[in-house]
């Protein structure tokens, strides 16, 4: 990795080698050198952590100041089956954090399955067209996904999936999948300690498919069990941890670039950046960065955040900290500020649930 | 001089100054305005700064400032850093009850990009009050203008009995103690 890449002129998508950077603080004196010696380093997968309650988004007035270890980064699951989870993965699911379940039981899933489908077979009845076109017969499957949690304390995921076949194709054709969305919680121990009995914890609702059948299912389950369903944003703040946490977790096979999407304000045609890093010079620097291995503080996020908007600065004279930073590509996952999330690796899935139990957690409270 | 002094120029009759200092100047001037729009007894002047060290040909010009209001926006951490950097050059002395951190764009944390604990200190760290607003609100616009305006009264010596040293009292916070 040579010290002083030729950056690209274009503005957008040009790949930049995050190493050779300027303005270092606290860091090791030359990145070249860091290289190497980090390269020889056989690092240790990071432990697990919590995220305290001290995130920065609820009040408008800011939160009281929490001590300043914040940790975790996703652990790497080994005993995780990656087939089981196959299907959750490279998708892209929408996030909603949902308040506590009355009475929902894990033995009823047949029953849920079967009222969900007449209520959807009702509101196509009552003309809330689903799909306009082809009439189409919709399955309901419910199931539980005892795997994806946490601790034992955790519920156990819950996955309800609609699948349709057409009344014009034999009776034995396959089913396709036209909508899916799971509730799980990972580590929800904080909401689950305080919640009186008769209600359940699940307070992650992750959704792929069509909006339509995302607001038939969400408005039965919340006549039902009484809960309420809201979108789960992510702000910059929490995406800029999410990159420096991902960077520094350990792929097996070549990963892909780290990137960053920053949206330009106040222009009058919108301005998307995109900021594509090497992943090895991006986990260099971080590791360079991170004193501790297993716990992150804000100001390592910061300085991390820093030397790569200060490289960029140096080459295109763009203060990329005057924009907003919407989207986190790394190897392992990859979430968007409106809420929106893709998981790519097994390994890290119940690392990356439970950071988002913990936003969709904060969001409840 | 490079650095801001409260002392060193002659106060003007019945008048009083305010500086704002930010990286945003859409904001700045929406706030200016809604300052001068408030009914006061006395002239107001607003100077409006992208940072800080103001540009010294003009100082002779320049009549003395009697608050100075640092306005970071939370959706950028830029404002954070340029707010930071201006600080090293005010005296010390503007630090008893002449500055104030002004934060605005709080009322959309779905949008924050600058730590909360990070605002926290820094008014901590210059004994000075922080005030949180949205300027993009217009009753929140209103609001926070006729708090500086009170404050600048007050910095500027109109209010009888009650000094700017007086506003080290407003940021006593009971949990801390």
């Amino acid at each position: 990795m040579a010290a002083g890449a030729a950056p690209r002129p274009a503005r957008r998508g040009g790949r930049r080698e995050g190493g050779s950077n300027g303005p270092r603080r606290e860091a090791a004196p030359g990145l070249v050198s860091v290289m190497e010696s980090v390269e020889a380093v056989a690092r240790t997968l990071l432990s697990f952590g919590r995220l305290s309650r001290g995130l920065p988004f609820g009040r408008a007035h800011g939160l009281s100041s929490r001590d300043p270890l914040l940790p975790l980064a996703p652990r790497s699951q080994e005993n995780a089956d990656p087939q089981r989870t196959a299907f959750l993965l490279r998708k892209q699911w929408t996030l909603y954090s949902v308040t506590p379940l009355y009475r929902f039981s894990n033995a009823h899933l047949r029953d849920y399955a079967r009222l969900l489908s007449a209520f959807i077979a009702a509101e196509k009845q009552k003309g809330l067209a689903v799909e306009v076109g082809v009439e189409l017969d919709i399955k309901v499957a419910v199931s539980s996904l005892p795997y994806l949690k946490g601790s034992d304390q955790d519920q156990a995921a819950i996955l309800v999936q609609l699948s349709s076949r057409s009344p014009a194709s034999p009776k034995n054709s396959e089913e396709k999948l036209i909508w899916s969305g799971w509730f799980c919680c990972v580590s929800g121990d904080n909401l689950s300690k305080n919640v009186p009995e008769d209600f359940t914890c699940l307070p992650l609702f992750l959704v792929n498919g069509a909006e339509c059948y995302t607001s038939i299912v969400g408005s039965w389950f919340q006549k039902t069990f009484d809960c309420s369903f809201r979108r789960l944003a992510i702000s910059p703040l929490i995406l800029s941890w999410m990159a420096a946490m991902w960077t520094g977790c350990k792929v097996d096979k070549t990963a892909s670039a780290m990137e960053l999407v920053f949206s330009v304000p106040c222009l009058p045609q919108p301005l998307d950046i995109s900021y594509a890093i090497h992943p090895e010079d991006a986990k260099a620097l971080w590791d360079t960065v991170q004193k501790t291995p297993g716990e992150i503080i804000q100001e390592e996020v910061d300085v991390f955040m820093d030397c790569l908007y200060s490289h960029f600065h140096r080459h295109f004279r763009i203060h990329l900290s005057a924009t907003k930073l919407v989207k986190v590509s790394t190897a392992i996952a990859s979430a968007h500020c409106d809420g929106i999330i893709k998981f790519l690796q097994s390994q890290y899935l119940t690392g990356v649930l439970m950071l988002l139990t913990e936003l969709a957690i904060s969001q409840i409270e | 001089m490079a650095e801001l002094q409260p002392y060193n120029k002659l106060p003007a009759l019945s008048c009083a100054v305010l500086l704002l200092v930010g990286s945003d100047g859409g904001l700045q001037q929406r706030l200016a305005e809604a300052i001068l729009r408030e009914k006061k007894n006395f002239k107001i002047n607003i100077h409006l700064a992208a940072s800080l060290p103001l540009p010294p040909e003009r100082d002779h010009l320049r009549p003395r400032i009697d608050l100075v209001a640092f306005m970071i926006d939370i959706k950028s951490k830029y404002s954070l850093k340029n707010v930071e950097a201006s600080l090293a050059y005010v005296d010390d002395s503007f630090f008893l009850g002449k500055v104030c951190f002004l934060v605005t764009g709080v009322g959309r944390v779905n949008y924050c990009s600058v730590e909360m604990n990070a605002i926290r200190n820094l008014g901590e760290v210059y004994c000075s009050p922080v005030l949180f607003c949205e300027l993009e609100v217009e009753g929140s616009q209103v609001a926070t203008a006729q708090r500086l305006l009170r404050m600048l009264e007050i910095c500027a010596g109109h209010v009888p009995g009650v000094s700017a040293l007086s506003f080290s009292s407003l940021m006593r916070n009971c949990a801390d103690d």
